[in-house]
């Protein structure tokens, strides 16, 4: 092609235009989304040095906030629940998906039903899955105890009671989101080439034997993949504590995010709030890159 | 991330593919539906549930036990929620915010995608990796400093609010993009050579060959935008300006015991992407498979 353009002035004519047209092309959802993304971004470490209710003058702390974050008696409860969440959830959303897609992933009657039924709920909203949950889980009429004491075992406390209540919670997102990780697992289950298995076959391996020793570890990307996509989701529980129990019962269920939106827009502290939505992006980022590197050099290549 | 992200399942397609289909061979019985049904049935209670609930006449709702079937089905719910509550102006609301966002993304993301994807110019690759960047931040980072934004630029309590955030995403550009570069270039070229513009390839020839890949951003523009929670939640306080999801959050609160009125919310809420998924179940599956995005 430039071999044609000889002249360097038509050239550089030539080269403008394209600049121009190039960045007519990504230009505005460029601005939109590095405006509403790095810009901000920048903005909140900045607000992070400072202590400010958004009205008064911002004082300068430094290092203040992240200082006080280590002490913060409920930062660190609000940790450890965030914690408990996350090892609930996180093997549980991965093995159920995988479970699903080995039971979907084959031709029956039905199976287009029972897909839908397992998939619907992935449309539902955290507030509509808040009042399903608080419907359902209601420890004097709802169906969950119902059915417990039916076959006559005690009725529980569920959400109102606080050992149980981020299991509840665990519950339903796993309702909502088992879709996530059974598609997932299902198109990878479907790249399985089929000759592997029919050799294992061949070699008299069982059904089960050729699950664990061949489809199994064919799996081991979408399973890193899919640990770490849910483990980020699980730290950043927020939605559905506030549609159920808004942190209670007695705090039981206050993740990091719900102190961080309480602390920022209920305690109007901008700059502690952003203090630690920074901590949380260093943990999201640090959890990422150890998982990544820790499967690189196991030969997973999840990415 | 890309191998993953992009992956389509293909709903037809099995790895136990040795057995014949449908027509040839009547479907043998299979002890997977002991599995498969209760874990239907339990996944499908929930919604089950919130129909019903919906229906339910108030002297059922307040038997004990309750029943699990309603003695008589009732609009009762429904008519004292649309008499006692603004919430057909929050489905506009909610309506408004999801078409702005759907129609954005499809013009703003799939033109930089075919930006990044085709024509060269200088920064190309910068920005495109400033784009992919920002999928690591997340989006509690950005609350804080984009509401203070918002409120300079006079946006808190209004529905524009609740729509720029959502104009256009890194993830539909991505999208985009990879969808583009899979695209053989020769049409274009020979378009541009007969002396169309850019623009009037893009429109006349891109955008209705990307019909798969603006349907996968179609849905999970909707899904995102009509589900958000906690930005509205954040920038709206005027129940004006409520999108449907913040308003039948609020009736948790405010209506608790009127539990057939709390889920018929919940069904006007919910059945449109419910019926939407029915309609278009392999582009959602698509999607899904992409995102994972919620909440």
């Amino acid at each position: 092609m430039t071999a044609l353009v000889r002249d360097p002035r038509a050239r550089r004519r030539r080269s403008l235009r394209e600049n121009l047209e190039g960045w007519g092309f990504v230009g505005p959802a460029l601005v939109i989304i590095l405006g509403l993304s790095i810009f901000p971004a920048v903005w909140a470490f900045f607000l992070s040095l400072q202590e400010w209710d958004g009205f008064s003058d911002p004082v300068n702390v430094g290092l203040g906030n992240y200082a006080a974050m280590v002490s913060d008696s409920d930062l660190q409860a609000a940790l450890v629940h965030t914690l408990v969440y996350t090892a609930l959830f996180v093997p549980s959303s991965v093995f159920l998906g995988l479970f699903l897609a080995v039971a979907l992933n084959r031709r029956i009657r039905f199976v287009g039903i029972y897909r839908t039924a397992i998939f619907v709920p992935f449309v539902a909203s955290a507030a509509a899955t808040g009042i399903l949950t608080t419907y359902l889980f209601n420890p004097q009429f709802g169906l969950v105890n119902q059915l417990l004491t039916g076959v006559g075992l005690p009725a529980q406390g569920w959400l109102e009671d606080p050992s149980q209540a981020m299991v509840v919670i665990t519950i339903m997102s796993l309702w909502g989101q088992a879709a996530f990780t059974t598609v997932i697992y299902l198109a990878a289950l479907q790249d399985i080439p089929v000759e592997l298995l029919e050799a294992a076959r061949i070699d008299g391996a069982s059904n089960w034997q050729s699950f664990w020793h061949v489809t199994f570890p064919q799996l081991a990307p979408v399973t890193v993949f899919a640990t770490i996509w849910q483990v980020i989701q699980a730290i950043q529980l927020f939605d559905l504590v506030y549609t159920t129990t808004r942190g209670g019962p007695l705090g039981a269920t206050e993740t990091i995010v719900y102190f961080l939106w309480d602390a920022a827009f209920k305690q109007l502290q901008f700059g502690y709030g952003s203090a630690v939505a920074y901590g949380l992006f260093a943990v999201t980022l640090l959890i990422t890159i150890g998982v990544t590197v820790y499967s690189r050099r196991s030969s997973v290549k999840a990415f | 991330m890309t191998s993953l992200l992009t992956q389509r399942v293909d709903l037809d397609a099995t790895t136990a593919a040795t057995v014949p289909k449908k027509s040839e061979k009547r479907m043998r019985p299979s002890w997977w539906h002991l599995v498969l049904l209760p874990v239907a049935v339990i996944f499908a209670v929930p919604f089950v549930q919130m129909f019903l609930t919906s229906v339910t006449p108030a002297s059922d709702i307040n038997r004990f036990p309750r029943p699990f079937f309603p003695s008589a089905i009732t609009f009762d719910g429904y008519a004292k929620l649309f008499a006692t509550s603004d919430i057909l102006l929050w489905l506009g609301n909610t309506a408004i915010v999801s078409t702005v966002a759907i129609a954005s993304h499809i013009v703003l993301c799939s033109l930089a995608g075919y930006g990044f994807a085709r024509l060269t110019f200088r920064g190309r690759n910068f920005g495109f990796i400033a784009i992919v960047a920002t999928i690591m931040i997340p989006t509690q980072l950005l609350m804080i400093p984009t509401y203070i934004l918002f409120s300079r630029l006079g946006l808190i309590d209004s529905l524009g609010a609740a729509i720029v955030p959502w104009l256009a995403s890194a993830f539909g550009i991505f999208l985009m993009r990879q969808f583009f570069i899979s695209l053989p270039a020769e049409l274009e070229e020979a378009a541009l050579i007969d002396g169309c513009t850019r623009l009037q390839v893009f429109f006349r020839i891109i955008l209705p060959l990307a019909r798969p890949a603006l349907a996968t951003l179609a849905i999970f523009t909707l899904l995102g935008s009509w589900n958000d929670l906690v930005w509205p939640l954040i920038a709206i306080n005027n129940d004006q300006a409520f999108t449907l999801q913040l308003g039948i959050t609020n009736f948790q609160g405010a209506r608790r015991t009127e539990w057939s009125l709390l889920m018929a919310g919940n069904v006007i809420a919910t059945l449109p992407l419910i019926l939407f998924f029915m309609f278009a179940q392999k582009q959602f599956i698509a999607t899904m498979s992409f995102s994972g995005l919620k909440g």
